[in-house]
């Protein structure tokens, strides 16, 4: 089976945002796998190892984002691609990434494709679902399980907590939601393997892009950082008093109930 | 200049759910003066019509359809594509939701526009509308402008407020005829799991309980105060990881995002990834006996206690409050 996985590297989530000339500082911050990307190459992995074939991760990005390729080979990724748009995209947005992700897969033949259902920095969970709609196949997003027999394909996925349980077929796209599986460490033999495995860079022109017909859609304006809150009110005295106090507060001050 | 705008209206159980009034409030708001069309799918909807117009939309149209009984992306796609062909907006506003954030995505790349995604609030009206979003996690925002084409968003439920509701008002109502074919998704089964009670993402009340609440049956008491003030029941990783609760109630980054008037945490000691999804609520009341914890730093009034104590009076006070009143 030809697998492909869409991987984005983020911020890391402990990591405090700091905003200075309208953009986010990102000089010294931590990077990782976007997390719910790490669900998607657990699965690929897994799919791959029970029925056969190959699993490539893909990024869009620039130079940086090798580590985080090398990351997923460590976990057991067959093979990465670096889509590099560093010195051609000056912004992007969602219809951009989508367009160049799909301008590659489109001749690929990909049977199944995985990605996280949501990036955290961006969190617009929008260019998994893009991508499979430029490429013309169907797409199942925020999965908690896969199963797939020939070309069948099973699902469960996640809607606002409940269940949907669904049948479709490959070539498909899905996007992972926590819970699907538990994402491995790579480990020290997995490492030094993804030193030697192919990592795959390509650039805009490599795909006959002109970077004027990807150019986005939207634009931002600023970034900021919510209002710091003052400190809150920590009661004081006997605890029945003071529950009768948070109700009257939450009844006459703060007008919520 | 004034917009047409459509906006999706999206029924659950039988009902609107109240995303479906937000979106015709922004639909206005983006159409400075302009129409608002209140697009409603499924199998049966004719009944659910009135209230589009009495919470402001001009027109309603449906589509009704078997297949459209149940969600799929195609089923959707085709129904909505058809509507936007038809109507040719200039802007289009959908709920950030399940179902939203599913389909949206496909619209805007069928009709190879842009898409600001988890709109919380909207400056400006008609060309100058400007749209803001959280951004990691909550821990900061973007305003967006869409820069050509079709303005389509997609709106967070609980921020944008809806109109009043005026009985008086009503809409016209119209209804397209739409082949829909060739589903590649079959849904099996629905396990509905979030049905008893209220919608966590659209509850205006939410008591969320930690690792403190030490066991499944400890929701109990915090699931009693959610029913006195018709809110919802949430819980932190920590809790979900121990198996007191299902996944389905995380709120965090992983997880729900959550914006109620009013967010309770008992026995959350506020890590940086569970505030992500609950910061921006209204007001915050942390419960912890730990007068250390982090969450008391986001909240806005704090009580130092166990809640297994607290949350039982809380409940009782409010019974009075509501008797009272």
């Amino acid at each position: 089976m030809n697998i492909y996985v869409l991987v984005k590297r983020t911020f890391d989530t402990e990591e405090k945002i700091v905003v200075s000339g309208g953009k986010i500082q990102e000089d010294g911050a931590e990077f990782i796998i976007n997390p719910y990307d790490e669900y998607a190459i657990e699965e690929a992995i897994q799919v791959r190892d029970a029925q056969g074939g190959e699993v490539t991760v893909l990024t869009l990005g620039g130079e940086d984002a090798e580590k985080q390729l090398r990351t997923a080979l460590a976990m057991g990724a067959d093979k990465a691609v670096l889509i590099n748009i560093e010195d051609d995209v000056e912004e992007l947005d969602q219809f951009t990434a989508a367009q160049i992700i799909s301008e590659y897969l489109k001749d690929k033949n990909a049977d199944l494709i995985l990605a996280g259902n949501v990036a955290i920095d961006g969190g617009s969970g929008q260019v998994g679902p893009r991508v499979a709609e430029l490429l013309g196949i169907n797409y199942v997003t925020t999965i908690t399980n896969l199963e797939i027999d020939g070309t069948s394909v099973s699902i469960k996925r996640d809607v606002e907590g409940d269940t949907e349980v669904l049948e479709t077929s490959l070539p498909l796209l899905v996007t992972a939601q926590q819970g699907l599986n538990e994402p491995r460490y790579p480990s020290l033999p997995g490492i030094m393997k993804a030193k030697k495995k192919p990592l795959e860079e390509v650039e805009l022109d490599d795909l006959d892009i002109d970077e004027d017909d990807v150019e986005a859609k939207t634009e931002t304006l600023e970034i900021y950082l919510p209002p710091k809150k003052e400190a809150g009110k920590v009661l004081e005295g006997e605890l029945a008093d003071q529950v009768k106090e948070l109700v009257q507060l939450l009844h006459s001050e703060a007008k919520v109930v | 200049m004034s917009k047409k705008v459509l906006v999706l209206a999206e029924a659950r159980e039988g009902a609107l759910r109240n995303v479906s009034y937000e979106a015709i409030a922004a639909g206005k708001q983006i159409s400075n003066g302009g129409e608002v069309v209140s697009v409603l799918l499924g199998d049966s909807v004719q009944g659910l019509t009135a209230e589009l117009g009495k919470y402001g939309a001009d027109r309603v149209i449906t589509v009704e359809h078997p297949h459209l009984k149940q969600y799929t992306s195609d089923g959707y796609g085709q129904a909505l594509l058809a509507v936007i062909e038809q109507e040719n907006p200039q802007a289009i506003v959908f709920g950030h939701t399940a179902l939203g954030k599913d389909i949206s995505p496909k619209i805007a790349s069928k009709l190879q526009i842009g898409l600001v995604s988890d709109v919380t609030a909207i400056e400006g009206e008609g060309d100058a509308a400007v749209y803001i979003r959280p951004i990691y996690s909550g821990k900061a925002f973007e305003k967006v402008k869409v820069k050509d084409g079709i303005e389509f968003v997609t709106i967070r439920p609980n921020n944008i407020a809806p109109f009043a509701k005026d009985d008086s008002k009503s809409a016209d109502v119209s209804s397209l005829s739409v082949d829909i074919t060739n589903l590649r998704t079959i849904i099996k089964e629905v396990v509905r799991k979030s049905s008893e009670g209220v919608d966590l993402s659209e509850a205006k009340v939410v008591i969320a309980g930690g690792r403190g609440v030490k066991s499944e049956e400890g929701f109990a008491p915090l699931k009693e105060l959610a029913d006195v003030l018709g809110g919802a029941v949430g819980a932190s990783r920590g809790a979900c990881d121990a198996d007191y609760c299902d996944y389905s109630l995380q709120i965090g980054q992983t997880g729900k995002v959550v914006t109620p008037d009013l967010y309770i945490a008992a026995g959350i000691s506020g890590a940086i990834q569970h505030l992500a999804g609950m910061s921006n609520s209204k007001i915050i009341v942390a419960i912890n006996k730990d007068p250390e914890a982090n969450i008391f730093k986001v909240a806005d009034y704090g009580i130092v206690g166990d809640l297994f104590e607290v949350i039982p009076m809380l409940t009782e006070e409010f019974k009075q409050l509501k008797v009272n009143a």
